[in-house]
């Protein structure tokens, strides 16, 4: 992970970003800034409000308090939950993507895997139907999927042609940040490793930002270049993704790299 | 009839359904809410046509119902015997004379006139159900025009038959605004709906909707530019009448597989027979499509 | 010394808190200060625990010292990577701070020619020449052409370590930190080890490495810095 394009501002600035349910915290008080080709890791147990905290980062819940800035390529930095929601959702279906642990909430299990791919580019005005196909084509072969698999139906493939499926169609639309939830949560382990190096490599190739969500440090430590850790809601220690895993400074990431098993 | 008020339908309902068909031609292609009643057919009969109908209809109105382009099939007939009891208006096979036409899956081939009113039979009001199966969803789709997504059935179309397969209830885009369905209609019929001088009403009974595209409203049939929208063409003329232009109907006609092709405006056949058309295989059917059974 | 530093530590102490046992902390380092000259080689030198290990790891960020200062030369600029963001530290490790830990972190599928372009294509380099320059460092470094498309993951111990030291030399960083970086090579290529690293100090790199083959320390060394165990300097 080593490619790493630094321009003057944040693409994403999170300040005291809050989410209750009832009486229960989600998320309390997230602030950082994401920088334009940089891969954040947030990791931690199932309940520490990870999930919750991408999906108030991703616009699909709004959160109670706190501001998610986004600099949007038209008119710079924006809060995105001020702006008008034909412009929030103008924005998820195309300068964001957001890849889902069970690639069945991402992909439309009825259509073809080209039309899987197309959507996105027909959502912004894609008319022409050659060049759609051209593009779910080149998409399908990045993400190495055979292409005379375009026109089969995505219960045809397997769990990892799935994820990868979703990925070209939220990579199709060129988007500048990727959310992720658990890549490679719903892989076997033998399938995991071919996605991890696939993203690997379209992350540094397309110079996405990406913000994922892991409770698999060995995921964190291939993608991310940056890691927070979470905790109750809260994030309890942040920094590289070396450092974090190698020196962890607070009590519960201590907990957390040492509860790995190693084969 | 005793027991019934005009057109079967209390005045309140008419009133509620007519507010409802107000504020559809207000907002065309808008897909309106209203509170369905209970008819004495079953769902998919035409309950949705008929409450519009009912809503509409006058004393002074002349009533023509098709089912499939004809006039004789079994629900056309009972829809039109239904008013004729009900209202005591006139009824009629002639497109021409109408004021109020209900139908089911055709648009008549003459050209309708400023004046008339056309009621759509609706089983499936919403185009983008297939899609996005929550109501809430589709609702914001409509109401932020985020329609792209709809080209995704097109272009499955393409990849799997090289063309639009799509023959019937093929979608449209209304004034410009309202994606819409324009209910089982072959796709024939698509370009017959944009800048109608007549009213275009659409009722779906058991989903509860009515809309409308009022009259010179445009209304454009989705495609891609590399892949145009087509009508459906045929090798042969009526078998009947020898008209080129009209939508036809196989039709076997014997036992052998024999088939010919007719014109399914029964209505349509007629009149050019009158007027001295003749087709290949005149006889073909043993008697004059047009005439009713009974 | 004439030319300033290009790697300053001052201060520098460092101990782990363990609170899975506890709380019990372990005291590391305390007080180091060192500068390495560009174009010298300066090797740690003490018994194991001394913290030799631990100070490369914290000059290249990999630990977070708890006092001190480390700076170091970065496109003109002098950057403390005990203060740095991580921003920073990714962009000072990118084209400044080259590291050959003792061992390879395998990345699974991704071919040994690869793993060893990868820094060079990510300091601006095109494949091309990322790739001509991992092949030559390959075939100095003796790994059998036949190796190269392969993932690393079931190379030997010698010969992830040596994918590992053509992946350090791949870029020509203006500062090297070497841990052990011939400890299962053999004296082939401990001699070829030996002249990348005179190579390296030629070009002005400045270089901190451990060395504990002491023919080959004597070598590349201009100087030693003792280290002893914490609680000794306490």
């Amino acid at each position: 992970m080593t490619t790493l394009a630094m321009t003057g501002r944040p693409l994403l600035q999170v300040e005291g970003l809050t989410h209750r349910y009832g009486s229960r915290i989600g998320c309390r008080d997230v602030t950082f800034d994401l920088w334009p080709g940089e891969v954040l890791g947030i990791v931690g147990e199932s309940g520490s409000g990870k999930t919750t905290l991408l999906k108030c980062l991703s616009a699909q819940m709004e959160p109670h308090a706190g501001h998610v800035v986004y600099d949007t390529r038209e008119d710079g930095p924006q809060d995105v939950f001020a702006l008008s929601e034909p412009r929030r959702r103008l924005l998820m279906r195309t300068d964001w993507g957001i890849v889902h642990q069970h690639p069945v909430e991402g992909l439309r299990m009825k259509v073809s895997a080209g039309a899987n791919v197309g959507e996105r580019l027909m959502a912004v005005g894609a008319r022409h139907y050659g060049e759609i196909r051209g593009a779910a084509l080149d998409w399908l072969g990045r993400v190495e999927i055979a292409r005379d698999r375009i026109d089969d139906m995505p219960r045809t493939f397997s769990g990892g042609m799935l994820q990868r499926l979703q990925i070209a169609r939220n990579l199709v639309s060129r988007p500048r940040l990727v959310f992720m939830d658990e890549p490679t949560g719903s892989l076997d382990v033998s399938v995991q490793a071919r996605l991890l190096d696939l993203l690997r490599g379209l992350v540094a190739d397309l110079g996405l930002s990406v913000i994922v969500v892991t409770h698999d440090l060995a995921v964190a430590r291939l993608l991310a270049h940056r890691l927070m850790v979470m905790r109750a809601g809260a994030v309890v220690e942040e920094g590289l993704t070396d450092q974090v895993l190698d020196d962890p400074q607070h009590p519960y990431t201590q907990l957390l790299v040492a509860s790995i098993l190693h084969p | 009839m005793d027991g019934y008020n005009f057109a079967y339908l209390d005045e309140q309902t008419k009133r509620m359904i007519r507010r409802a068909i107000l504020k559809a031609v207000a907002i065309p292609g808008y897909q309106v809410p209203f509170a369905s009643r209970e008819m004495p057919l079953p769902y998919g009969w035409g309950t949705g046509g008929i409450q519009v109908t009912a809503a509409i209809i006058g004393t002074d109105d002349v009533l023509k119902v098709i089912d499939q382009g004809a006039d004789d099939t079994t629900n056309a007939v009972s829809i039109r015997r239904f008013f004729a009891r009900t209202t005591g208006v006139a009824t009629t096979e002639r497109t021409a004379e109408a004021t109020i036409v209900q139908t089911r899956h055709r648009i008549p081939e003459r050209a309708l006139s400023a004046g008339q009113i056309i009621v759509f039979q609706v089983p499936i009001p919403e185009p983008l159900r297939w899609l996005e199966p929550r109501e809430t969803e589709t609702r914001k789709m409509h109401a932020l025009a985020e329609y792209g997504a709809m080209h995704v059935k097109l272009y499955e179309d393409v990849a799997r038959h090289g063309r639009i397969a799509t023959a019937y209830d093929y979608p449209v885009m209304v004034g410009g605004r309202y994606l819409m369905r324009p209910s089982p209609i072959p796709k024939f019929d698509n370009p017959k709906l944009d800048r109608s001088p007549a009213l275009q009403l659409f009722g779906a009974g058991r989903e509860k909707r009515i809309y409308a595209v009022p009259p010179w409203t445009t209304v454009v049939s989705l495609d891609f530019e590399d892949h145009p929208f087509e009508v459906q063409r045929w090798e042969s003329c009526c078998a009947l009448c020898g008209a080129t232009d009209s939508f036809l109907d196989e039709v076997i006609v014997d036992d052998r597989g024999g088939r010919i092709f007719v014109c399914s405006d029964s209505d349509h056949c007629g009149e050019r027979r009158a007027a001295g058309h003749v087709g290949p295989q005149p006889d073909a059917l043993g008697q004059p499509v047009a005439e009713e059974a009974t | 010394m004439t030319a300033s530093p290009s790697l300053s530590l001052a201060g520098i102490g460092k101990q782990f808190t363990l609170h899975v046992q506890g709380g019990v902390v372990l005291p590391v380092l305390a007080g180091v200060a060192l500068d390495v000259a560009p174009g010298e080689c300066v090797a740690l030198h003490g018994p194991s625990g001394s913290g030799k290990s631990s100070l490369l790891r914290l000059v290249y960020g990999n630990y977070r010292a708890q006092a001190g200062s480390i700076a170091i030369r970065h496109r003109g600029q002098t950057i403390d990577v005990a203060a740095a963001s991580a921003q920073t530290i990714l962009k000072l490790r990118r084209y400044t701070l080259g590291y050959v830990s003792q061992f390879l972190r395998v990345i699974p599928r991704v071919p040994a020619i690869d793993v060893v372009a990868e820094p060079a294509r990510a300091v601006g380099m095109t494949a091309a020449e990322a790739e001509r320059r991992a092949e030559r460092l390959l075939s100095r470094l003796r790994i059998p052409e036949r190796l190269w498309s392969l993932p690393p993951a079931t190379f030997s111990g010698g010969e992830q370590q040596r994918i590992n030291l053509a992946r350090g030399f791949v870029v020509d960083y203006p500062v090297l930190l070497l841990d052990e970086p011939t400890a299962a090579l053999d004296a082939d290529n401990r001699r070829t080890v030996v002249s990348l690293i005179h190579e390296a100090k030629a070009r002005g790199t400045a270089l901190l490495g451990i060395f504990h083959d002491a023919e080959v320390r004597d070598q590349v060394a201009d100087r030693l810095f003792a280290m002893r165990p914490p609680s000794m300097a306490a």
